[in-house]
């Protein structure tokens, strides 16, 4: 070279190499770490947190074959209060149903029932379907005219075409696979609904 | 050079020549504007105790507006069956912010001023401020309130620590002062005195001011004492990484003469 | 080492990638193929670092946009909504607020720098006039950064500085009532800062960070000497006295980078507000048109130029000096006379006027943030005289004075 610095020969380059790799490395590590508060700031801040606190709905205004909305954490959620003859239906449609038991569906596991529920007429569903994330609609009536005569009541998801009965089991011929999930809740009482938190296994 | 530099100065200083009058500060230093009340945020039980004080005395008329009751049980160790005993205002759930149930226009109509937001009050103000502000209420009967501050002279808020520290007295003396030229007669502070005890002893009220300064600090930095933690770890990070780069540097500028 | 880095070590992907992005090309003739010279200080750090700030502004500022709320009901509340309660929101704000004080530091000791051993001299004329562009650009940026959080000092600070346009012949109350978009500091205000702030402003300074580098790899680096090392090549063209910008100043580079996180993370974790020096104080009561703080002072990185605003007893005149104060910073090529560059050559005189300068400077900036009084503004009246006589006297000065010859070659020992 045409400057004053030594020639090759006195250069360690197995030292040079070490230290190379050695403060390369930990500045990789200090930059992932630089990156974790970045990337953490996009969680739900505490305030969504807050906002996103259980719910409590009264369910003993609710009528039997009567729907409410309600939204908790940016989702709608169904309760249902079914009627007792539908519930003693929903376990006669089974050979229609992709997933009957749920085996394969989105639920906590005290409602891993044929009815999908803690309170027999009760049912709790997230208002997503499984196939894209519409809102299902409502079809509760037996052989609705526009659902044909076979049709047992349940959900119809506009978008794509998907049904579901009244315990949100996807049916067969449905682009959607899974059945409709079920959010955590409880209840605090025969008529206090809390969506958000997991009802103690066996209590209910 | 220096002659022409202050030839200079000179010569700006003419075309400023205008005088100006400025008002002068020279209000003498008093005694409590040195008292501290040298508390510490990581002083966890002092903050329980803080966050007891403000919920119990303050909170009627004072909001935490930007904390949130669940927020301050977690970061000062309240357990939730204790939070809603200890902390919550009737009404209120864990997720709520603290706010007061005084609305501002009460507050305008009883205390010709609505009680200000304290959240980021230690911030503003500093936490001495606010310490020397809760220990130096005396009886004033001129004052609207009874009660007058030194800190914060004609302030709008009644005295409601009165029934613990007691009735407090202010001895003042007067000081004649030359200010440019002129004598002025002025009425400076001396001691307090109390003149009936309250609830607590002076030594039991002090620690009881000095925690509810220590919580409403916390309040105003709620993150303080885990920024502090981690900013050890990221120093001796970097003391490490420098450590290698100067290693480094080191070796590859053997190579130049 | 050199020019062509391992040819025959690339592999398929970099014999591709090569055809179609010059990546080696660039990489050979900007970092190994460019020649520093070999004997730049500490002082030279300041300018790698300034680079360093600006990334840490953008990236912290990018994610603090996706938090703040640019409205008068709501930007104080959404800034404590970070404080608070977005995880590590506290962080990224403490990196951004800490990170503006910080790039004034940087860039105050950078222009020091050239000040010391006459960077701005030609050929670098052009390179010290885009420094002080890319100065200019970063005080707006600061300014209108400072009014975003809507504190009380933000408030008041916009409403002096804005109000300084005001002293404009003729046009200054239109003008000073268009840039608000209200008969106020506004909702109207604050909106358009923040674009400005977040948009405008930062393209501003990436482009004018890219001419001032392409101006000094035109020109060459000065050095603590004084002298072109240009003017001496070795056998094969490349200068005697320089040596490949990588690897020997990237590590070294490095070094100040350790050692300028270390300051920058200590403040940030440990003194964020530096005693209402970054943050002020007030700035933690939220705007307040019926409350002027008890002593209105900009940051302090402004106050130099603040305290010579508050000397001048009238207000006219005040902004003139104050603008004249800025403006005569760019005539600095022009001004000095002295056949050396570096302030190790030059004569007493220039070393006297430069010391007198820093201890104005420093003055000046402290007694901006003092709150008024007569003694203060006689002294401010004192060092706004030597600030402008260093410049208008230094013609005069630099030539008459007993100067050293420049050496042939860098000194520099290993």
């Amino acid at each position: 070279m045409s400057d004053e610095r030594v020639n090759a020969d006195d250069i360690d380059v197995n030292r040079r190499k070490i230290l190379t790799v050695a403060t390369a490395a930990t500045g990789a590590v200090g930059v992932a770490f630089t990156l974790v508060p970045f990337l953490a700031s996009w969680k739900p801040s505490e305030r969504a947190r807050a906002l996103g606190a259980p719910l409590e709905i009264d369910v003993s205004k609710l009528e039997p074959g009567q729907m409410i909305t309600q939204i908790w954490r940016k989702q709608p959620i169904y309760v249902v209060r079914r009627t007792p003859e539908s519930v003693a239906k929903l376990g006669g449609v089974t050979p229609n149903l992709k997933d009957p038991n749920s085996e394969a569906s989105d639920q906590p596991s005290y409602v891993k029932n044929a009815i999908r529920s803690l309170k027999p007429e009760i049912l709790v569903l997230y208002a997503a379907c499984t196939h894209l994330g519409c809102l299902p609609k409502q079809y509760f009536t037996v052989a609705d005219p526009e659902m044909g005569a076979d049709w047992p009541g349940g959900f119809f998801c506009p978008c794509h075409g998907s049904r579901f009965d009244l315990a949100g089991r996807v049916f067969n011929g449905s682009p959607a696979s899974a059945n409709l999930r079920v959010p955590p809740h409880k209840f605090d009482s025969d008529s206090l609904l809390v969506i958000g938190v997991d009802a103690v296994q066996g209590a209910a | 050079m220096r002659k022409s530099l202050i030839a200079a100065a000179l010569g700006l200083k003419l075309v400023f020549a205008s005088p100006a009058v400025f008002p002068a500060s020279t209000s003498p230093n008093a005694a409590w504007m040195e008292w501290k009340p040298g508390n510490d945020v990581g002083n966890i039980a002092s903050l329980q105790r803080g966050a007891a004080n403000f919920m119990g005395y303050c909170s009627g008329c004072h909001s935490l507006k930007y904390v949130r009751y669940s927020r301050v049980a977690g970061d000062i160790n309240i357990p939730e069956e204790q939070m809603e005993k200890l902390l919550l205002l009737p009404g209120t759930k864990k997720g709520d912010y603290i706010t007061a149930p005084m609305s501002k226009a009460d507050g305008e109509a009883w205390f010709g001023k609505a009680p200000p937001d304290l959240s980021l009050i230690t911030r503003s103000k500093g936490p001495d401020h606010v310490y020397q502000f809760l220990k130096t209420f005396y009886v004033d009967p001129k004052s609207v309130n009874g009660t007058n501050n030194l800190a914060l002279p004609n302030t709008a808020m009644p005295f409601v620590l009165s029934a613990l520290q007691g009735v407090q007295e202010a001895k003042f003396r007067t000081v004649e002062r030359a200010v440019d030229g002129e004598t002025l007669t002025e009425r400076q502070w001396d001691s307090f005195e109390l003149s009936s005890l309250g609830q607590l002893s002076p030594e039991e009220y002090d620690a009881f001011v000095r925690d509810t300064v220590n919580f409403l600090e916390y309040v105003g930095e709620p993150v303080k004492a885990k920024r502090e933690a981690l900013g050890i770890w990221v120093i001796l990070f970097l003391l490490v990484f420098t450590g290698l780069a100067y290693l480094l540097k080191q070796e590859f500028w053997r190579d130049v003469k | 080492m050199g020019a062509v880095s391992d040819t025959a070590a690339k592999t398929g992907f970099r014999v591709w990638l090569n055809k179609r992005l010059p990546v080696d090309e660039f990489v050979d003739s900007q970092l190994i193929g460019y020649f520093a010279p070999k004997n730049l200080n500490i002082w030279y750090f300041f300018g790698a670092l300034a680079l360093l700030v600006f990334i840490i502004q953008i990236f912290s500022g990018i994610f603090l946009t996706m938090h703040y709320k640019p409205s008068e009901l709501e930007a104080f509340d959404s800034v404590e909504y970070i404080m608070r309660e977005v995880e590590f929101g506290w962080l990224i704000r403490y990196m951004h607020s800490t990170g503006a004080s910080f790039f004034f530091i940087v860039v105050y000791l950078h222009m020091f720098r050239a000040m010391i051993y006459g960077s701005y001299r030609a050929p670098r004329e052009l390179l010290w006039i885009l420094g002080m562009l890319l100065y200019l650009a970063l005080m707006a940026e600061a300014f209108l950064g400072y009014v975003l959080p809507w504190g009380n000092m933000s408030y008041w600070g916009a409403q002096v500085i804005v109000n300084l346009f005001g002293t404009i012949p003729v046009i200054g109350p239109g003008v000073v009532e268009w840039i608000r978009g209200d008969y106020g500091i506004a909702d109207s205000t604050l909106n358009r800062f923040f674009a400005l702030h977040v948009i405008a402003l930062p393209f501003a300074i990436a482009f004018l960070v890219l001419m001032h580098l392409v101006a000094l790899r035109q020109t060459g680096s000065n050095n603590p000497d004084g002298i072109e090392i240009k003017e001496k090549l070795g056998a094969n063209g490349n200068p005697i006295d320089g040596i490949p910008f990588h690897p020997y100043y990237t590590v070294k580079d490095t070094v100040g980078v350790g050692v300028f996180l270390v300051f920058f993370c200590g403040v940030i974790f440990f003194a964020p507000t530096v005693g209402g020096l970054f943050i002020e104080k007030p700035n933690f009561e939220p705007a307040n048109a019926l409350s002027t703080p008890e002593h209105i002072a900009p940051v302090w990185y402004f106050t130099a130029f603040f305290a010579m605003l508050r000397a001048v007893p009238d207000q006219q005149l005040g902004a003139l000096l104050t603008l004249l104060a800025i403006v005569v910073l760019f005539f600095l090529p022009w001004l000095d006379r002295s056949p050396v560059k570096s302030i190790r050559y030059k004569g007493i005189l220039s070393k006297i006027a430069l010391t007198l300068f820093v201890i104005a400077f420093v003055v000046l900036s402290y007694l901006g943030l003092q709150p008024v009084n007569d003694l203060y503004v006689i002294l401010a009246r004192i060092f706004t005289a030597v600030y402008f006589a260093f410049f208008l006297l230094m013609p005069w000065y630099t030539r008459i004075e007993q100067y050293k010859p420049a050496p042939e070659r860098v000194t520099y020992h290993a």
